[in-house]
């Protein structure tokens, strides 16, 4: 039988692609800590030079919305569109604005 | 491919669901929608997810062992470095797949137990032998060949994590099948013996490959469900016809028989007419019965078996110290 | 093949011999992730092995390549060291083998990377970069052994006592040495030997592990005196090349 406190722990792994840009999520990988997480995150996410950043985080860790909470957290910010800059109608010819 | 539903019965569901949550499920599934790990889901969605996505990895790790077979006696430097990337890229993906798996409940463990058990399966191809360097050039051009015709619509299945693990895969795996195709092209224009290796592969491998897109549509029970779940796009007819018509010109163009006497253009339909699979064949080798079966599954449990004290003392020494840093503190 | 020439075929050497015995854990790994982490070490020394080779072969105008010297040529032509021709055994004694090398490759290139040549500094200074990771994966994999289990104490100790015996080896110096140095391309590595010492020392004692005691080197790579080892590694190595003369693949 497998016993679940005999495994390593899997950890999700970000990578930033390139100076400049945010870190993105590309997946996981199973390590014991934090340094073995970056070497395995190196090896398994970074053999096409796709990365400058790693940042590892074990997966339990996370804290994620309900996804059942989606309409409540997300649906009230759609009918803010005064938010966006399109919703401003400024007349042709006026600039830096 | 490596996802065929090997396991040819449809299974009933034991617990009564809400039809509500049934019905807003399929709905957002026939809207083109993913669903995340934390979603609702039938509790068969979720089992068939399980079983497909972490045979696709067993696929992906037991397919390492026949083409890692000829990584020692690679001919020169150059095809030495492409295969070890190539098979590298393979674990790779399996443990995209399994990380995948891996959101529905199930652990890496578990699924590998499953695995040298013999109660999961993986794809039954490559249970044959790689005998020459011309197999290496076989099995990149066929199998590879026929994986992504399965890959590529899977990355929009509905499940994200093995969407998105697929959209890797897909990217990953462009020079697979090309390195294989160039082995096969380059042999074949070269010596005589070189000539004859690489037909023998071909004749080898040719029905193998065919038999990986499953059993014919009328023994596929659950593909009406899969399709629906958007788990698989084409029928099993549909998709080794469509590797048929596509493969036998690419072995024509170099040369190379494809060893079907049945096999001849049909105008009518604008497709091949082929030769039937030899299904008893197909049906052993499920059953764990092919030719290397044997061999794979000891590699895959000795791997297993004499890794476990590195797991282990991994495990251990990040406890140990953890410990020391907290008593530190 | 002169001085400079050789100096190229051992480099090159070293770094065939070591991605051959590391590609044969490629699929049978003790777990996934460490199957990719040993499958790129691998391909790191596969390419530097490709690069030197090919110099070497440039470098003796004869019309050899890389591949014509790595696939014909018999035991007493090779001059790897003989560290990297010993078995992988297991886990541990892949790591001792791996760590003992890497520690040296990182302090060689870093020096080759700032050659007078060119040619020989280009692909150390590409080279450099690969190991200093290489170095560092295998360090701390000494020291989760050495510091894990008592099996895994046990076979770290063993492992390092099977390849303490070619350390010195990677440090002498003889006239290709000097010829190399001359030239612009070579590196005293009898000089590096302290760093070295510190290094292992360094990591050794993290682990919670002992020097391994002194005893005779055993050396002889360089000049084509080998281990039995490499005969079977290069028949498995070579055999298409040797079974199938004059064809291209």
């Amino acid at each position: 039988m497998s016993d679940a406190s005999k495994e390593w722990p899997l950890w999700e792994v970000f990578v930033r692609g390139k100076g400049g840009l945010s870190h993105r999520h590309v997946g996981s990988v199973h390590a014991v800590d934090g340094k073995m997480a970056l070497e395995h995150a190196r090896d398994t996410y970074t053999r096409r030079m796709e990365g400058v950043s790693l940042w590892v985080l074990p997966s339990a860790q996370i804290v994620a919305s309900d996804p059942g909470d989606a309409a409540a957290l997300f649906e009230p910010a759609e009918d803010k569109v005064y938010r966006h800059p399109t919703f401003y109608k400024i007349p042709d010819g006026i600039t830096h604005i | 491919m490596y996802t065929t539903d090997m396991s040819g019965k449809t299974k009933a569901e034991t617990v009564a669901e809400d039809p509500a949550l049934i019905a807003a499920f399929e709905a957002r599934v026939a809207n083109d929608e993913f669903i995340e790990p934390k979603d609702w889901m039938p509790e068969a969605y979720r089992k068939t997810l399980v079983r497909q996505m972490s045979q696709h990895a067993h696929s992906e790790i037991v397919g390492m062992l026949p083409e890692g077979n000829w990584i020692s006696r690679a001919p020169n430097l150059r095809r030495k470095a492409i295969l070890l990337a190539k098979v590298q890229d393979e674990g790779g993906h399996g443990l995209y797949l399994y990380a995948a798996a891996e959101t529905l409940g199930t652990s890496r463990d578990e699924m590998t137990e499953a695995l040298l058990s013999g109660k999961a399966k993986y794809s039954t191809i490559f249970n044959y032998p790689t005998l020459t360097w011309a197999d290496i050039g076989a099995i990149g051009w066929l199998v590879d060949g026929a994986a992504i015709m399965n890959q590529v619509p899977l990355q929009r299945t509905s499940y994200g994590p093995y969407a998105r693990a697929m959209v890797r895969i897909c990217k990953e795996e462009s020079f697979h099948q090309r390195q294989g195709y160039e082995i096969m092209m380059h042999l074949a224009a070269g010596t005589p013996e070189q000539k004859r290796m690489a037909q023998d592969a071909l004749n080898r491998w040719w029905w193998p490959s065919l038999m990986m897109f499953g059993p014919p549509d009328d023994k596929s029970p659950n593909t009406a469900q899969s399709m629906r779940w958007r788990i698989k796009r084409d029928t099993n007819d549909d998709l080794r016809q469509k590797f048929v018509d596509i493969t036998v010109p690419q072995a024509e163009a170099i040369g190379l028989t494809v060893p079907d006497d049945k096999l001849k253009w049909n105008e009518e339909r604008g497709a091949y007419d082929f030769g039937d699979v030899d299904w008893e064949e197909f049906a052993a080798v499920v059953r764990g019965e092919g030719p290397v079966a044997k061999e794979r599954l000891q590699a895959r449990q000795k791997a297993w078996d004499e890794g476990a004290w590195v797991r282990e003392a991994a495990r251990v020494h990040a406890e140990k110290r953890a410990a020391a840093k907290l008593a530190a503190e | 093949m002169d001085a400079l020439a050789t100096y190229a075929l051992r480099l090159g050497d070293d770094s065939l011999i070591l991605g051959q015995r590391l590609s044969a854990w490629c699929g049978h790994a003790p777990a996934l992730e460490v199957d990719l982490s040993l499958a790129n070490v691998a391909l790191d020394q596969v390419g530097q092995a490709t690069h030197f080779l090919n110099l070497a072969g440039e470098l003796e105008g004869k019309g050899r390549d890389g591949d014509d010297l790595a696939f014909r040529r018999d035991v007493m032509d090779f001059t790897n060291c003989l560290l990297v021709e010993q078995p992988n055994g297991d886990f541990a004694q892949t790591i001792a083998r791996q760590f003992l090398f890497s520690h040296y490759q990182a302090l060689l290139f870093e020096q080759m990377a700032v050659a007078k040549d060119a040619r020989f500094a280009a692909i150390a200074a590409k080279a450099a970069k690969e190991v200093a990771y290489h170095a560092t994966l295998a360090s701390d994999w000494v020291i989760r052994l050495g510091d894990g289990t008592d099996e895994s104490k046990a076979r770290m100790v063993a492992g390092l006592d099977w390849m303490w015996r070619f350390a010195d080896e990677l440090f002498l110096m003889d006239d290709v040495d000097a010829a190399a140095i001359a030239a612009g391309a070579g590196v005293d590595k009898a000089a590096l030997r302290a760093t070295w010492d510190a290094r292992i020392d360094a990591v050794l004692a993290e682990a919670t592990l002992t020097r391994p005691a002194p005893r005779r080197a055993t050396a002889g790579g360089r000049i084509g005196r080998h281990s039995e080892h490499l005969g079977h590694l290069l028949s498995d190595m070579q055999f298409l090349q040797r079974a199938y003369p004059g064809a291209t693949w």
